[in-house]
């Protein structure tokens, strides 16, 4: 075992150390911006978050925002395990394995987003067990530390059991991983509600504490992520001969009209409940959708992420429009973005606005809040680069381990 | 207590059962020295460390910027004050004083006073007398060592006009003669709910109730993650979003762990209904600034005590009762 580990990860390292010119500068470019990013944060780390656009008002910004998005983004891996493993469905069965790196990749960018926020990354080791003392079960984000580095555990952990055994030339065996992949399904789904109980759960934010917020925080990633899956996969079969098929991507592009559709019935009845007779809570969404004594800086971009997400599921909806290819990834980009600003500016910042007492204390980020967010996007893109580039070509039977 | 007499201290929950029990280590790990013993294995694998090691075992440094160095390392290890022993928590001011000493070379007083038996701190404010001088606002900023530079304050006093009393209509920045026709203050700070929905969010137990009825933060413990400044409805924490600035004569040098010590950036602060006088027997600087004595403070539990009487003969309310939060903090008029 030791020997086929070895030369595992040599023909890894050697796998995504070669490529043509446009993948290095590819690789380049990730790295230039995670360069940037860490550059920002140590100028954070020194001076402290008030480098930030967040006060005391508005005291989590555009990092807890990107964590939110890419929860979600994270646990729509599930809807290609699900069919895949569960249900023998031979189409999902190829884009599995990317739809598990996407997983990894967005996990490591969600956590990375919960460092940068803390105002002492030095002291996390106060939420290990057993050193520092993890508030479970009371706080949410105890469970959401949990959740977050048990999905990232699975969805390293199960991909690798299966690519060793195709890399050995044989069949994983199913007894050892499929309970795992169930665990990881249920897994998905509690990452989503926890994340989502950790702003329902506050009674003080108004704008954050209803029902709704678990299942449209689950029906918008069932959107975006597999949205996003898309791309990567019409990408992939671009510039690899890695070839999911056209019956996975039509799969996929269903569940993602079905997602976008029902979101758009929760967003219809969130309007509903908060414009139909506007009482004090319905001040966020107020601010949020027409602005609040003449101050408006997101209604801008959540008009915009509307217009977005209404076009491309009208887009997606319809049968003959969302087989070609033009219109379906042009849709999926429009969606991804349009949730992506949605879950960004229009989810955690209105809950701070206006604050308890009432004022209106805007929020506006920071270059050095762009740039590290940045810099971990790239982070993200590049681990995802890294697993996928190495696991295409065991998964197409050019490596394989020789005794 | 009368419960029939006082219908709104019987409302109150009895202190939470882990707040009941003295403050220590057996409260909730019982093993201590295992803490210890792993906190020294990461003591290794910190690389952060090394500058500091190296500073000790140098042979220019000088005695001074040793121990200095010795007491920052040993400060990087130290563990969440609710859970330290007696002899840890004495340990842990007396560094601090040290430190501060040899950082100064002022000397300061950090207290680790425990909470007196049948003891529970509540507050009353009387909105006919408050005419929103500030004295409050600025004697609590000097008490306890609060950063000068971002103008960092706990108390928060609201001019409404007269005939409305929603906060979204006041004004909480105004730069006028005091008080104002036709307009009446109301002050806004940390209530110590005796339910506070700020402690239970902190994922590492950094916040708590002491069997006193204070809600306080242990700033060495703390985090920052800010989960408890988006839990809580009255906008009653704060957080260090740079290093704090406090000019050195201006430093309060009678503190308390869990009060007025000075904070680090990136740490969450609040209120304390300065623990560092109460537990001492003395009113709040807030209560002892006000001119117009619209602020009382007492122990809920003392029949005979200025606050119950309130409690008992006037009309008394609370902020956002619907919440559940159950403040021990209440309004009244004359």
């Amino acid at each position: 075992m030791a020997t086929v580990l070895k030369q595992f990860i040599r023909d890894a390292f050697e796998e995504t150390t070669t490529g043509n010119r446009c993948y290095h500068i590819w690789m380049g470019v990730l790295t230039a911006l995670m360069c940037l990013g860490a550059y920002s944060y140590s100028v954070q780390l020194r001076a402290g978050l008030a480098v930030t656009g967040m006060h005391d008002h508005v005291s989590w910004g555009l990092y807890i925002s990107n964590f939110t998005f890419l929860v979600g983004v994270a646990a729509a891996a599930v809807v290609l395990v699900l069919p895949a493993y569960v249900l023998d469905d031979v189409d999902f069965g190829r884009a599995v394995l990317m739809g598990e790196a996407v997983a990894v990749s967005a996990v490591i960018m969600a956590i990375s987003f919960v460092v940068v926020d803390v105002g002492g990354p030095a002291r996390l080791w106060h939420a290990i067990p057993g050193i520092g003392l993890l508030n479970w079960p009371q706080s949410m984000l105890a469970w959401d530390i949990i959740v977050l580095n048990g999905y990232l555990v699975m969805n390293f952990c199960i991909p690798l059991y299966i690519l060793l055994a195709h890399y050995q030339g044989r069949q994983p065996d199913k007894r050892r991983y499929v309970p795992f992949v169930m665990l990881s399904i249920f897994w998905a789904v509690s990452l989503h509600l926890v994340t989502a109980f950790l702003y329902a759960g506050l009674a003080s934010r108004p704008y954050w504490n209803n029902a709704l917020m678990g299942p449209r925080f689950l029906a918008t990633a069932f959107a975006a992520g597999p949205a996003l899956m898309i791309l990567i996969l019409e990408v992939i079969r671009r510039k690899t001969d890695f070839d999911v098929g056209d019956a996975t991507i039509h799969k996929l592009s269903l569940v993602v009209t079905v997602a976008a559709q029902i979101s758009l019935i929760m967003l219809i009845s969130e309007l509903f409940k908060e414009f139909y007779f506007p009482t004090h809570h319905s001040l966020s969404a107020q601010y949020l959708y027409f602005g609040l004594d003449g101050k408006a800086s997101l209604k801008p971009f959540i008009w915009l992420s509307v217009g977005m997400v209404l076009t491309a599921t009208l887009v997606l909806t319809l049968h003959p429009l969302r087989k070609r290819v033009g219109w379906r990834n042009t849709a999926c980009v429009l969606l991804f973005l349009g949730i992506l600003l949605e879950k960004g500016l229009g989810t955690i910042i209105p809950g701070f606005i206006p604050e308890p007492w009432g004022r209106i204390d805007e929020y506006v980020p920071t270059w050095i809040e762009l740039t590290v967010s940045l810099g971990i996007w790239a982070l993200g893109a590049f681990v995802f680069t890294v697993l996928a580039k190495a696991a295409i070509p065991i998964e197409l039977g050019r490596k394989r381990f020789i005794a | 207590m009368k419960p029939d007499l006082f219908p709104i201290l019987n409302n109150i929950a009895p202190p939470q059962e882990c707040c009941s029990k003295p403050s220590g280590a057996k409260q909730l790990l019982d093993r201590p020295m295992d803490r210890r013993t792993a906190a020294g294995v990461m003591a290794g694998a910190l690389v952060a460390g090394m500058g500091l090691l190296s500073t000790s075992c140098s042979i220019t440094a000088s005695a001074s910027e040793k121990e200095q160095a010795h007491l920052d390392w040993e400060a990087i290890f130290q563990g969440n004050y609710r859970l330290m022993t007696e002899d840890e928590k004495k340990n842990t001011v007396e560094r601090l004083q040290r430190s501060h000493e040899l950082h100064t070379g002022k000397t300061v007083r950090v207290s680790a006073a425990e909470p007196k038996e049948k003891v529970l701190y509540g507050y009353a404010f009387n909105v006919s007398k408050c005419r929103g001088y500030m004295d409050c606002v600025r004697a609590c900023t000097k008490e306890n060592n609060q950063d000068r530079a971002s103008d960092m304050k706990y108390i928060r006093i609201h001019e409404h006009a007269k005939g409305e009393m929603n906060f979204e209509h006041a004004q909480d920045d105004f730069f006028h003669e005091v008080p104002a026709a036709g307009h009446f203050y109301m002050g806004t700070q940390c209530f110590h709910c005796q339910n506070p929905p700020c402690v239970p969010v902190c994922p590492v137990g950094a916040t708590w109730m002491e069997p006193d009825g204070i809600v306080v933060v242990d700033y060495d413990w703390c985090i920052g993650c800010r989960y408890c400044m988006a839990a809580c409805p009255y906008d009653a924490r704060r957080f260090n979003w740079a290093e704090p600035q406090v000019p050195e004569q201006e430093v309060n040098p009678n503190q308390h762990y869990l009060g007025n010590r000075p904070r680090k950036k990136g740490v969450v602060e609040k209120c304390t209904f300065c623990i560092q006088r109460s537990r001492d027997g003395r009113n709040p600087a807030c209560v002892e600034a006000c001119p117009t004595g619209a602020r009382v403070f007492g122990n809920l539990l003392d029949p005979d005590s200025e606050i119950r009487w309130i409690l008992a003969n006037k009309k008394v309310f609370r902020l956002k009762e619907d919440l559940g939060t159950e403040p021990k903090f209440w309004y009244y008029m004359d």
